[in-house]
């Protein structure tokens, strides 16, 4: 699925990213606990949170989260913003909860990336 | 790529906003050196992880990171409280972490068995009042 699929689908503003809407991502994931993120997701998804601060961009960076979406019209920081840009990770912000924004997604085949093997203690 | 290159990076325990420097930073080195991406992924990673523990329960630590042609190696050697239990804290979801930690994502109690699950080597070793020692060892072929 391309952002800009995305973007039409949950009636997105975009925050940064605007020459990467072609970008394609092949799963999605949905957390507000970046632990989790990086214990479960895999590189090349989309991730919906409702945590929008620094660290959000940062796990992106480090678990190779291809672009972002912030749920409920949360709105990033100029901060936050000028951090994704310089990771090239695009941020979008939708005006559905995160149930609806992953619903909405799920239906047009977005498929989830989280496999939550327990750990071997 | 006989020569191992290596840096040392200092941490600031405290600041949580702004934590995650040293990782992204040797995210950004392996992509230049041509690491393999799967690779990169789990060091950096385990390095995050590493660091927002400093970050967030110890007052300051020193991380050097290590790239030798067989196997990339983070080491972590913070000043701060140590851990009491460490088979209590490498438990998946045991976290002693502050309601302002979880606000910033972190706290799940998944950070260090995720370090271990991302090494092919992993020591920890705690003295309370002291600190903690991470060595972590990531093959690279
Ligand atoms: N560097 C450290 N110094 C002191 N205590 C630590 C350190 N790292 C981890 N801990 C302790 O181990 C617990 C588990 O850590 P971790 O698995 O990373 O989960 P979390 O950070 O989400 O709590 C922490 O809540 C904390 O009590
Ligand atoms: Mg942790």
């Amino acid at each position: 699925m391309t952002l800009s699929e995305i973007v039409e689908s949950l009636s997105c503003e975009v925050f940064t990213g605007n020459d990467q809407l072609h970008m394609r991502v092949e799963f999605g994931c949905a957390s507000d606990l970046m632990s989790d993120v990086l214990a479960f997701s895999q590189a090349g998804a989309l991730l919906l949170t409702g945590l929008v601060n620094n660290q959000t961009v940062q796990t992106a960076y480090i678990a190779e989260i291809k672009a972002i979406v912030f749920v409920r019209g949360k709105k990033p920081s100029r901060e936050v913003i000028s951090l994704a840009q310089d990771k090239k990770i695009p941020l979008l912000g939708t005006p559905y909860s995160m149930y609806e924004a992953c619903g909405l997604l799920y239906k047009k085949g977005l498929v989830p990336t989280m496999v939550c093997v327990p750990f071997k203690a | 790529m006989d020569k191992a290159f290596s840096q040392i990076y200092k941490i600031q325990g405290g600041n949580i906003y702004n934590a995650g420097k040293a990782s992204t930073e040797i995210k950004s080195i392996l992509k230049q050196l041509g690491i393999n991406s799967f690779i990169i992924r789990r060091v950096a990673i385990a390095a995050y992880e590493a660091e927002m523990n400093v970050v967030m329960y110890a007052k300051h630590a020193t991380m050097t990171f290590e790239v030798t042609p067989k196997q990339i190696n983070i080491i972590v050697e913070d000043e701060g409280p140590g851990i009491a239990d460490v088979s209590l804290a490498m438990q998946e979801g045991y976290s002693t972490a502050t309601p302002e930690m979880r606000e910033m994502g972190f706290g799940a109690g998944m950070g260090l068995p995720n370090i271990k699950r991302n090494s092919d080597s992993f020591k920890i070793e705690s003295v309370v009042g002291k600190g903690i020692k991470l060595e972590i060892k990531i093959n690279i072929n």
